[in-house]
């Protein structure tokens, strides 16, 4: 659907995108990753056509953007970030202005903003100015622009930035709605989101991939190792110790905390076997009240942590 | 083209729903009316001479502040990344926007052509010079449109965008008035270059291509300007 080659950005002396090789199937749900200033939105003005590349080349549907720049912009959908609409107009109207320069027939026009109304939950602003609007009606409307053409690919820029949850819940929800149809390239420094929406995540630091995969696989690929988080009532450290090294497998037991007669205590073990079931085992056989008994994953934090410091 | 039909129609009503037009256009009204009719009476002559005398002067204040917005306000909130990621060219943008500056110049023309009906009334108009300075009046506030589209395309602060189009402006106009700062091989460039000169010559009755033409070139190197700033931030 979309390629990538040696896709590479200087603005003056500064290289903010050095040398992007992607692909881009059908129907995935892309999230590029990265810090501030790690050229996520850079990439995504390039392949939109807004910015032009220092070098290197894009495909869209096998059409070069250098050559059919307009083509490409009729099947891409985009939302840059923050939604930077027209602050006198009308909800409707421009909706109707969008649809117009995407030659939406007229006779068509209507049904469609009303679809899009209804899809993106703006059907009691349409009537309000876009700059009385708040963020997340304003990030709503943004989305029903970029749904307009009902584009082959939808590409948001860090669609959630600056909602509060509640907007961010929705957002996400319409986001999902959307992706069951068409695939989704969306830039985000906000891992969880990621995880929970995207089926694809790539990582981008200083311009470069630094990586790239399912969340699994990246997860797998960094040496991803499972926390277990325990609260024990009735037990001491030594005997909790003593019983749980026993464990093959198990790789470290530490000491969180002991408040009033709860011990927290966390397990570390590598994540390709499961040893739940052999720690509750181990529980079972002691007179130990369990008050807490959660697994947490080498999260896509530590992950990411790593692959974008500074170095 | 079909997409300058559409940037054309939203920039129009977008002076119309702010209250920009409105101001604008009384102010527009306000000086030229007074400026004309306060002499008027004293030269006793059933004319628009002196209305005509006023117009580059008053179209370098008003023109510049009609064209601001139309550029920098989108590079300011950063609406020209959503436009140009639409089907629409650098070109479509310059063109819709400076046509629908055109119009609004037009429809503030309108009101003024009481000022020939009224003198008609009181006296024997000669209506060649007339016709003549409406049609010169579309042409300069064309091309100083063009040039306040090229100020505005250059900055995103909406005040610099209006100080250096009036710069320019007001220099096309006052420069055939500085004459004698010159040296005499150059009098004719520089006479060539005012657009009062230019306007002056239509306002008269006498279309020259010549003066024609210059309108268009300045419309042209304005527009060719603000397609290059524009194009140039890509």
């Amino acid at each position: 659907m979309i390629h990538v080659e040696n896709l590479t950005k200087y603005y003056h002396t500064l290289c903010a995108v050095d040398q992007i090789n992607l692909d881009i199937q059908k129907g995935e749900i892309l999230g590029l990753l990265g810090p501030n200033g790690a050229g996520k939105t850079t990439t995504l003005r390039m392949l939109t056509g807004y910015l032009k590349p220092s070098s290197g080349s894009i495909f869209v549907k096998g059409l070069s953007i250098d050559k059919h720049v307009l083509e490409i912009k009729r099947v891409l959908g985009y939302l840059p970030e923050s939604a930077p609409l027209y602050h006198d107009m009308l909800v409707f109207d421009y909706l109707n202005y969008v649809a117009a320069i995407r030659e939406i027939p007229g006779n068509h026009k209507l049904a469609r903003i009303r679809r899009l109304a209804d899809l993106c939950g703006i059907n009691e602003v349409m009537h309000q100015p876009i700059g009385e609007l708040s963020k997340g009606y304003k990030q709503r409307v943004g989305l029903a622009h970029a749904m307009m053409n009902d584009p082959e690919v939808l590409v948001l820029d860090e669609p959630t930035s600056g909602l509060d949850p509640n907007q961010i819940a929705e957002i996400r929800k319409i986001i999902k709605e959307i992706g069951k149809e068409k695939p989704i390239i969306l830039s985000t420094h906000i891992l969880s989101e990621a995880e929970a929406t995207c089926d694809r995540i790539m990582i981008i630091n200083q311009g470069k991939i630094v990586a790239d995969g399912s969340t699994e696989n990246l997860k797998q690929s960094a040496g991803g190792r499972n926390i277990m988080n325990l609260s024990l009532q009735n037990a001491d450290f030594k005997t909790v110790e003593k019983t749980f090294a026993n464990i093959n497998g198990i790789e470290s037991v530490a000491r969180v905390a002991e408040t009033n007669n709860a011990l927290n205590i966390r397990l570390s073990y590598q994540s390709t076997h499961d040893l739940r079931p052999d720690i509750y085992r181990k529980i079972r056989t002691k007179d130990w009240i369990i008050l807490d008994f959660h697994q947490e994953t080498q999260s896509l934090e530590n992950i990411f942590r790593e692959l974008t410091k500074e170095s | 083209m079909r997409q300058v039909t559409h940037i054309f129609r939203k920039e129009f009503s977008a002076y119309f729903i702010s209250p920009i037009a409105y101001i604008v256009i009384s102010v527009f009204l306000l000086v030229t009316g007074w400026f004309f009719f306060a002499t008027f009476f004293l030269f006793n002559q059933a004319n628009l001479r002196t209305f005509y005398a006023l117009l580059p002067v008053v179209f370098a204040f008003v023109i510049p502040a009609i064209t601001m917005r139309l550029i920098s306000e989108e590079l300011n909130v950063g609406s020209d990344e959503i436009l140009l990621t639409m089907p629409v060219t650098v070109l479509d943008v310059v063109l819709g926007k400076f046509f629908a500056g055109v119009a609004l110049i037009v429809v503030m023309m309108i009101p003024t052509l009481a000022y020939p009906l009224t003198v008609s009334l009181m006296g024997q108009l000669d209506w060649g010079p007339v016709v003549g300075g409406y049609l010169g009046g579309v042409f300069l506030g064309a091309a100083f449109c063009a040039v306040g589209l090229f100020a505005s395309a250059l900055t995103r602060n909406q005040i610099i965008a209006f100080i250096i189009g009036l710069a320019i402006c007001f220099t096309l106009t006052l420069i055939d008035k500085m004459l004698y700062f010159l040296p005499r091989s150059l009098l004719g460039v520089f006479a060539y270059l005012g657009a009062d000169f230019h306007f002056q010559n239509i306002a008269k009755g006498i279309i020259d291509s010549r003066d024609i033409l210059y309108f268009v070139s300045v419309c042209f190197v304005g527009l060719y300007g603000a397609y290059l700033a524009l194009q140039q931030k890509h």
